[in-house]
């Protein structure tokens, strides 16, 4: 027995009463990620290009905003999303405002992926591309992005995977994910011991399966050597 | 074919081509020698808009490269112009630089079909003549990851050719290559020149090779032009001191 | 016409919480340092049962969520262990210090590694110790190479202590959200965006600092070393998410 609350340590049936409501929590994490990391991984390469660019008025602009994104706490990124965009006219629902902060967030980090991967790609192939009369939409197309892509996988899979831990910082502008559920059921039944755990339980049964997905993407694209 | 007047190139602090005359006849063969840093790659690079020249004109077959005309003045070209007129040139290069993630035949035909608005039938039956015509008929699913150097070129060159230029610049195309592909190489280009149309600009070592295909040999020092004439002439009785100096360190392999 | 700038009395709140910001992340980074040092040799060690702990360590470790991890310190381990005033910056510490050194142990094992084993073999032609080799020969060597991951590493947990603020810590992001429900702050002064604006130019000057300082760091080290930094470390930010994001 627990010597402060004088209460069994662990409680089975606390488990089995909150058990789907924290899980259903979980689901809207996962859902959450998907929609983020696709906004991701589409911004990020939009923000590559746009860095990329060889018109220092615009690949400046792209750079400082990726630089302060990746510099700063997604945690007040959420707020200002949530709390300060209304102000400024748009209003976003809760789960909107965790997609969009954490698409955005990730974005800025992807967009350096994409950019290795693309200086990655030998300078001849421009050449060749080049030397071919090949269209600027044809090189990126056939030639460049079938190259850099592979390269990118991997670091897309690791964004995937940290967005999974990230998803959760959602219950600070009230999206009901296992984070708030276990919290809110805490505060109602103090049984924070059994909640938090299943809370952490149901998150590594997630997130540990999606890292070995990732390493697997690892070594099934960072052999393909071009 | 192809005629430049003052071309003007530096890199930094570094002047690769100064004020350089040139002038290519239609279907002639032109082969540059000098030693690195001459400028005699730098001047193919200009040919195919891969470096800019700082001053001076470009025209292939009769039209500006890097300018446009408007109102009897020459002003600086459109992309769309400069893509428009780069058509006529090709490039094969001396790292092949062919597309490692198609196969041979996809690398043929890729051009044809987006540059040239080919139908895919087309461009394969293309693709499959002209890989033929260089040894290579039966490699055409192959990737270049598993070809050999001398085959990898040969693609290079049929690649080339399938976007039907009028101007084919070689640079180096077999200094990569271990000696014993090498001759497999040279023989497309002397079948190549043998066909008589295709005016060719190559820049190479391989002196042998060049008195045999060549119209022309030009001798680059300096970024400028120092001797121009046949084979036979610049070969056997150089004119200036540095060809002869040149000719016998090369030839000394 | 919104003011970029805050009234001066906002900027002593929000300096409040920059302070105890700085408190969390000093404490933070002291034990994830420990931490990484403690298992990232761990998991190089001869003896299976110290290689196969430290790698639960860190493969647990890496795989939580920050702040899962933050809010099981805070709310469900004192009441398992039966703690008294259990303050939210110990649990802050714990968790983020906990994080980071699974994160730090990948990084010293892969410098460590990155020593060539030629040193490790003179050392013992030398009769060295165990801890001598490592001490003086290994460590020293490994050291400009884990510099510069480190500093990101370290940047991305000052992201994180933003999280502490979800606890009833009162740090920097505390403070903000203090201010933005101030019906005064925004009558006299600043419209919330710009309060945010703020706050997130405060966190980037404050990434921008730590940058600064290892890359002052890696120069020292690398002119005793005589030599250049390794400056494919240097390419930016982990592309790796740490996952400690916050």
């Amino acid at each position: 027995m627990n010597q402060v609350t004088d209460r069994p340590v662990w409680n089975w049936d606390v488990v089995w009463e909150h058990l789907p409501a924290i899980w259903d929590g979980m689901v809207v994490i996962i859902q959450a990620t998907l929609a983020g990391i696709t906004m991701a991984m589409i911004l990020g390469l939009f923000l590559a290009l746009g860095r990329r660019s060889e018109r220092r008025w615009l690949s400046w602009p792209f750079a400082a905003f990726i630089d302060f994104i990746r510099s700063t706490p997604l945690l007040i990124q959420l707020f200002f999303v949530f709390f300060a965009l209304p102000d400024m006219g748009i209003v976003l629902g809760a789960r909107t405002s965790l997609i969009l902060g954490l698409g955005v967030h990730y974005a800025a980090y992807a967009s350096e992926a994409y950019r290795a991967g693309i200086n990655a790609v030998e300078k001849g192939q421009w050449e060749a591309a080049t030397a071919l009369n090949l269209s600027t939409g044809t090189t990126w197309q056939k030639v460049i992005l079938p190259q850099a892509i592979p390269k990118v996988i991997p670091a897309l899979g690791n964004f995937l995977v940290a967005m999974i831990k990230d998803a959760p910082l959602g219950q600070s502008i009230g999206v009901a994910g296992v984070l708030f559920v276990a919290r809110s059921i805490g505060s109602q039944t103090f049984q924070y011991v059994e909640t938090m755990t299943i809370a952490g339980v149901l998150f590594l049964a997630v997130s540990v399966p999606a890292a070995l997905f990732v390493q697997f993407l690892e070594r099934k694209y960072g052999y393909e050597a071009a | 074919m192809v005629r430049m007047r003052g071309v003007t190139k530096a890199f930094g602090e570094n002047v690769v081509l100064r004020e350089l005359d040139m002038d290519v006849a239609p279907g002639e063969k032109v082969v540059i020698i000098g030693p690195s840093g001459s400028g005699k790659t730098t001047i193919l690079r200009v040919a195919m808009t891969l470096e800019r020249p700082d001053s001076g004109t470009v025209e292939i077959d009769g039209r500006h490269l890097y300018h446009q005309e408007k109102n009897g003045q020459l002003v600086t070209a459109t992309e769309k112009h400069i893509r428009s007129v780069r058509s006529d040139v090709s490039m094969v290069f001396q790292h092949f630089n062919l597309f490692p993630h198609m196969t041979a035949l996809e690398n043929v035909t890729l051009a044809p079909i987006k540059v040239l608005g080919k139908s895919n039938e087309e461009a394969q039956e293309q693709a499959i003549r002209l890989l033929d015509s260089v040894g290579l008929g039966d490699k055409t699913g192959h990737r270049p990851s598993e070809l050999s150097g001398g085959q990898k070129q040969r693609v290079a060159i049929a690649r080339s050719l399938a976007i039907d230029p009028k101007v084919m610049c070689f640079d180096e195309v077999t200094s990569a290559l271990d000696p014993e592909l090498v001759g497999e190489v040279l023989g497309v280009l002397r079948k190549l020149a043998e066909e008589g149309e295709m005016t060719m600009m190559l820049v190479t070592h391989e002196m042998g090779f060049a008195s045999e295909i060549a119209d022309r040999v030009v001798m680059f020092d300096h970024g400028k032009i120092l001797e121009d004439g046949p084979p036979s002439q610049i070969f056997k009785q150089p004119e200036h001191d540095r060809t002869r100096a040149f000719l016998q360190a090369v030839l000394q392999h | 016409m919104p003011d970029l700038i805050l009234s001066g009395s906002n900027y002593a709140r929000l300096m409040e919480g920059l302070v105890v910001t700085l408190q969390v992340l000093a404490g933070s980074v002291a034990l994830g340092t420990l931490l990484s040092l403690f298992f990232g040799i761990g998991r190089l060690s001869n003896r299976a049962w110290v290689r196969r702990g430290s790698s639960v360590y860190v493969e647990f470790a890496r795989g939580a969520s920050a702040i899962i991890l933050l809010f099981w310190m805070f709310f469900a381990l004192p009441i398992l262990f039966g703690i008294r005033g259990w303050s939210p910056m110990t649990a802050g510490i714990l968790a983020l210090g906990l994080n980071m050194g699974a994160y730090g142990a990948e990084i010293v094992r892969g410098a460590v590694l990155s020593v060539p084993k030629g040193q490790t073999e003179a050392s013992i032609a030398l009769n060295l110790t165990n801890t001598q080799r490592l001490r003086h020969v290994v460590l020293p060597q490994a050291v400009p190479v884990i510099l510069p991951p480190y500093g990101n590493l370290m940047i991305e947990v000052m992201k994180g202590t933003s999280l502490v603020s979800l606890i009833t810590l009162s740090d920097l992001a505390f403070e903000v959200q203090k201010l933005r429900v101030n019906a005064v702050v925004i009558a006299e002064s600043a419209t919330t965006p710009m309060l945010y604006l703020n706050v997130l130019a405060i966190y980037f000057v404050l990434a921008f600092v730590i940058d600064r300082l290892f890359k002052v760091a890696e120069h020292r080290v690398a002119a005793r070393f005589g030599v250049k930094p390794p400056r494919a470390a240097r390419a930016g930010r982990p592309t790796t998410g740490v996952g400690i994001t916050g």
